[in-house]
């Protein structure tokens, strides 16, 4: 902490972070409260009296109402949650096993083979959809939850696997030659102690490749057409935007909803979550 | 049964050569201890019995059967490693019960070894916790508990006591002794600190460079060193050296170089006949030094001057200049004495050792 005369605490501490919490958290309050004006504030010329956009004194549901009732949003908050979870599954599992595999197997190449891995994570997006996009038509799999749910691991992946291999090197390597001796195989030994040991590193992993897929638009948008296939951030997009025309309530409450669910993930999990990022493992 | 032999033992990695045929036959029940600075080869030739570490070349035997293949699972030892390595996600309890649960033993006589083993350790009401909770020495009982309920045939133990604090090590090395009357296991141990070596040991190797210097028992290595090596490592404080020239006058052989020159025993000089005009180092530890008085005529003599003086309680260590060189004594706390005192020393005769000033074989 900051020692000396409190004016120092002042200027160097809270000022500072009240103007950062300020700049973190405007584009959320915005959202909220776009969300639950009504119309009539929300398209008032600038210049008309009583012009307040940071405020209403008359809150509604319409908004989220028409995304209930005039829009697939539900259906698109169960396609989002299932491919999120799909997808996020598959990749931790992969992701656990070849963290583990290049960290603690001393096989030749196993160096380059990470960083290769990493690398594929590097690919842009943009430019990956245009093959897969052949590969997703070749296999029928256009507009199907699936055409995601193989896709996203394929930069979830190279994720957990990166994210995974740095946190069983922090796993001190005793504990693995302990279980050995004690008369676990090296499968055995993973299991039974790495796995456990690394639950952080794996939620942590788990969260971030879930919020990557939740959040993921350009693969969504390409891959998916019918509108009860789409996910919530090109749902809301393609549906809520019309040529040049935004419906801005409901698109606020749809992103509003979308987050919500991340929300909860981060927040049930924020103990680990934390721990992993330091890395707290004690022999 | 526990016997552990070892034959021929090579280990490289890469181009480095870390332990250089090692060749040791370890009794049933026995207490051997690895000692040497770090970067030695003692924890490689520990990690080599346990199977966490292939053999380049060489044989490994336990009870007569070579196990150079076996998994570490297979070779019925158990390990304690320097800083524990209890599974932090596990109680106590499980930590112990662990090796039995993975070698298929029933519940009840899982219970029976667990409880039997944190009753030996005193440990018994920690079994809820998690290793987190306890302290550094009830860590270390947890692992010691871990190693003894599987009944191995032998115990590795890798510097177990060098994360503890001073008073503590003193404790649990007492303790590990006495574990060791009762359990009556072959341990191979393996530790930096020579007091550990000597307190701990039925023999010790000491070892160098990947190299054994010597085993003996512990007095055997104090008393007899092999070589300058073994000399300067055991004992605390260190052995004092001096490099002189051997020179023959009046039928009696002196050593001598700038500042000292005495007069060699009958004894020394009989295995320094073949030395004569050439280098050889000179050894005398501080307690075989003693203030000359008329008695010690006979003795080897030189003169010194106090630099520092260090009051032990138990007995007082003197820094003497000696010529060029420098020399520790330890003298009776009774003593008075002061900084630049001017002192004539006296060797104890029949103390006194002889290193070849080229290869440091003991002459």
């Amino acid at each position: 902490m900051i020692e000396g005369a409190r004016w120092r605490k002042w200027v160097f501490f809270y000022v500072p972070m009240a103007l950062f919490l300020l700049f973190l958290l405007f584009p959320f309050y915005w959202m909220v409260i776009t969300s639950v004006r009504p119309d009539g504030e929300l398209y008032r010329p600038w210049n008309s009296i009583n012009y307040n956009p940071f405020w209403t004194w008359k809150p509604t549901w319409d908004h989220v109402r028409y995304l209930f009732d005039q829009t697939l949003f539900a259906t698109w908050l169960w396609n989002t949650t299932f491919i999120a979870i799909v997808s996020t599954a598959i990749s931790l599992v992969c992701g656990v096993f070849a963290g583990y595999a290049l960290s603690r197997l001393n096989f030749p190449f196993a160096g380059s083979l990470g960083t290769g891995i990493f690398i594929t994570y590097l690919v842009p997006q943009t430019l990956l959809f245009i093959p897969l996009a052949e590969i997703i038509r070749n296999y029928r799999l256009g507009d199907t939850p699936w055409s995601l749910i193989l896709t996203y691991p394929t930069f979830l992946i190279p994720f957990c696997t990166w994210l995974m291999m740095g946190y069983f090197k922090a796993v001190p390597k005793e504990l693995e030659e302990c279980a050995r001796i004690d008369g676990a195989s090296r499968w055995q030994a993973m299991l039974y102690i790495v796995i456990p040991v690394a639950i952080p590193g794996i939620l942590s992993a788990g969260i971030f490749a879930f919020t990557l897929s939740w959040n993921e638009f350009i693969y969504a948008l390409v891959f998916l057409s019918s509108p009860g296939q789409k996910t919530v951030p090109v749902g809301v997009t393609s549906e809520l935007i019309r040529g040049d025309v935004f419906f801005w309530g409901p698109l606020m409450a749809g992103a509003l909803l979308g987050s919500i669910p991340v929300a909860i993930a981060y927040s049930f999990f924020v103990e680990h979550y934390v721990a992993g990022l330091t890395g707290s493992v004690k022999g | 049964m526990g016997q552990v032999v070892l034959k021929g033992i090579n280990k490289f990695y890469d181009s480095v050569h870390a332990v250089k045929d090692v060749n040791l036959q370890i009794r049933d029940k026995e207490f051997v201890v690895f000692v040497g600075p770090s970067g030695c080869g003692k924890t490689t030739t520990l990690r080599m019995i346990a199977g966490l570490e292939a053999i380049s070349s060489g044989d490994i035997s336990i009870d007569g059967n070579v196990v150079n293949e076996l998994a570490p699972m297979d070779r019925d030892i158990a390990m304690v490693f320097q800083n524990y390595a209890l599974y932090p996600h596990m109680s106590v309890y499980d930590n112990m019960a662990f090796g039995l649960k993975m070698r298929k033993f029933e519940k009840p006589a899982i219970d029976q070894r667990v409880r039997e083993a944190a009753d030996i350790l005193g440990i018994g009401e920690l079994l809820k916790r998690k290793p987190r909770q306890l302290s550094g020495g009830q860590r270390q009982r947890v692992a010691l508990g871990r190693a003894i309920v599987r009944h191995p045939r032998v115990f590795l133990f890798d510097e177990p006591l060098s994360n503890l604090d001073a008073k503590l090590r003193v404790q649990m090395r007492v303790e590990l002794k006495k574990l060791h009357l009762r359990l009556g296991t072959t341990a191979i141990y393996v530790t930096h600190d020579q007091v550990e070596a000597m307190t701990l040991g039925d023999r010790v190797v000491v070892m160098k460079d990947g190299v054994v210097q010597q085993v003996g028992e512990p007095l055997e290595l104090y008393n007899q060193p092999a070589n300058k090596f073994v000399a300067g490592f055991i004992g605390s404080p260190a052995m004092n050296f001096a490099a002189v020239t051997v020179t023959e006058a009046n039928g009696s052989l002196i050593a001598e170089n700038s500042g000292l020159r005495i007069k060699l025993p009958d004894e020394t000089a009989q295995r320094l006949r073949g030395h004569i005009g050439h280098e050889v180092t000179l050894g005398v530890r501080p307690e075989d030094l003693t203030v000359a008085s008329t008695a010690d005529r006979d003795h080897p003599c030189f003169d010194a001057v106090i630099e520092v003086v260090e009051q032990l309680g138990s007995e007082i260590l003197l820094d003497m200049k000696v010529g060029e060189g420098v020399m520790v004594a330890s003298v009776e706390p009774t003593m008075r004495v002061k900084v630049r005192d001017k002192l004539r020393v006296a060797m104890r005769p029949s103390r006194l050792h002889v290193f070849d000033a080229k290869t440091e074989a003991a002459i």
